[in-house]
């Protein structure tokens, strides 16, 4: 399932969604994932930072980073093998990046850069994918792929949360919405929570709702 | 040859070169992560601090790494907790202790007698003046440190380039960046009496900022910054010996020579390389809208 998390700037999405990967703590309440508190089932949720997020300076090439995401499975004091290898470059060419695997993260566009975090959050092995804003800056072909990689997920039962101002992509792409300000204001299927009503009350005056004649 | 040969009859110098070998490989690893991380500064600020304890266990006619592992620990916690808590903007309340650290440790000093010979042994470091005990505890220290960077490269590596995902992945964050201080506070210790107090940062900083400008892989970073720093040493070491010049300074100027060669002569990064790529990028400026691949913004 895909669900789209919108609202405002400032309304909490991204700390939402931090909260939910574990990087925040909750000052109230908890967060739990299939039953269990999230801390224990840290390794299963696969989160998409923002780009400003990452150090990209870091002498790291893209199959460098898409093994990052086989760390937690691999272990204390190991070194990912043979087979985590076979797995950052299938990711990789899944992605539309095939080859380049020994090119170093800042060779890459924008958009190109992005896919290899998604693939990163592929080998992952996750239960839960959180992407915080990750249509910013992509072009229509990125689009595609990462559109491809998404439906990839959703098809394996793996659940994906998308935090993004994009409201043309939720509406066309998502199955479930959430509005936020600051406060849960609305959360269901997209066809009955995307409606204007929902909309001028997350965005206050921000958007401007067309209602198509009928 | 007799001019590798000769100084090696001392044992004098036998022991310096492999304290310096020793201090080399030691500072080229550690050194990576305070130039990939940007702790310069931290780095900077961890030798200036552990000065007071420096003199301290001088005056008390122990081991100057007893009282500056103390010092350098404490120092490496208490940055570590300051900078977590983001309240006082980091770099001035760092500024201020060390400095404040540093002129504790130069009053102390000054109470005793013989105060400017001490002051410069201590400050510029005394290669020439250490004992084989001094070599056999640099290099328990060298092999513990090592053996720790080595073993957690993986964590180390994740933490530096997406602390979001380490935090996500469940990774005890705060705890890898405090044991990180605690390994370059280690490192800046048991260098100390290579190049003093105040040229101990060239040697962590140098040869790793030469080595990155050389490639974009972490495994060779590694391994070049460490040829590039026992290189300096060992080069810089016989050449004040011949040159009759200060040991430590020779050492980071020798550094600092093959940092400046790396700057201009580098295949990717150097100077002259990226102006030979500008000049041809100029040329074929026209490929650019056909070629898919070069997105680069």
């Amino acid at each position: 399932m895909v669900v789209g998390l919108i609202g405002p700037n400032g309304s909490g999405k991204s700390t939402l969604l931090k909260a939910i990967a574990g990087v925040h703590t909750p000052s109230a309440g908890s967060i739990r994932l299939g039953g269990k508190p999230i801390r224990e089932s840290a390794s299963h949720v696969a989160f998409v930072p923002q780009r400003e997020e990452v150090n990209w300076d870091f002498p790291v090439t893209a199959r460098d980073v898409v093994l990052m995401g086989r760390y937690r499975s691999v272990g204390w004091l190991r070194w990912p093998g043979r087979e985590d290898r076979r797995r950052a470059d299938e990711a990789l060419a899944r992605l539309g990046l095939e080859g380049m695997g020994d090119r170093h993260i800042s060779q890459f566009s924008g958009g190109q850069q992005q896919r290899v975090f998604l693939a990163r959050a592929m080998v992952q092995d996750p239960e839960l994918v959180l992407l915080d804003e990750p249509f910013t800056g992509i072009d229509v072909k990125n689009r595609e792929v990462f559109h491809g990689a998404i439906q990839d997920f959703a098809r394996a039962g793996i659940s994906v949360l998308i935090a993004t101002h994009d409201l043309a992509e939720v509406q066309a792409t998502m199955d479930m919405v959430m509005c936020l300000n600051r406060r849960m204001v609305a959360f269901g299927p997209t066809a009955e929570t995307f409606t204007p009503g929902n909309l001028r009350t997350t965005f206050g005056g921000q958007v401007a709702v067309f209602e198509a004649a009928s | 040859m007799s001019w590798l040969t000769e100084p090696l009859e001392y044992p004098f110098m036998q022991r310096a070169l492999m304290e310096v070998v020793i201090i080399g490989v030691l500072c080229g690893l550690v050194g990576c992560f305070v130039v990939l991380r940007g702790l310069a500064f931290i780095g900077d600020a961890l030798a200036h601090a552990v000065f007071p304890g420096v003199v301290l266990s001088y005056v008390a006619g122990r081991s100057i790494l007893f009282g500056a592992f103390i010092f350098g620990s404490l120092t490496a916690l208490g940055i570590g907790i300051l900078s977590r808590s983001r309240r006082v903007s980091e770099d001035s309340a760092i500024g201020v202790i060390f400095a404040a650290f540093f002129a504790l440790g130069v009053v102390i000093l000054s109470r005793q007698g013989g105060f400017r010979q001490d002051l410069g042994s201590l400050l510029f470091g005394n290669i020439l003046g250490v004992s084989t005990t001094d070599v056999w505890v640099t290099l328990v220290v060298a092999l513990i440190v090592g053996g720790i960077l080595l073993g957690l490269l993986k964590e180390f590596t994740l933490t530096a380039f997406d602390p979001t995902m380490a935090r996500s992945a469940g990774y005890p964050v705060f705890a890898l960046d405090l044991l990180l201080l605690l390994l370059v506070s280690a490192t800046i210790v048991v260098s100390l009496q290579t190049v003093g107090n105040i040229l101990i940062l060239a040697l962590i900083v140098t040869p790793p900022a030469a080595a990155r400008l050389l490639t974009d892989r972490l495994s060779y970073m590694m391994m070049a910054s460490v040829g590039l720093a026992v290189f300096s040493g060992v080069a810089g070491l016989f050449v004040s010996y011949h040159a009759a010049t200060a040991a430590g300074a020779t050492i980071v100027l020798t550094a600092t020579g093959v940092f400046l060669v790396c700057v201009v002569l580098a295949p990717n990064h150097g100077l002259l390389a990226t102006s030979r790529a500008r000049r041809r990028g100029r040329h074929h400026a026209h490929h650019f809208h056909t070629n898919e691949e070069i997105e680069v913004s």
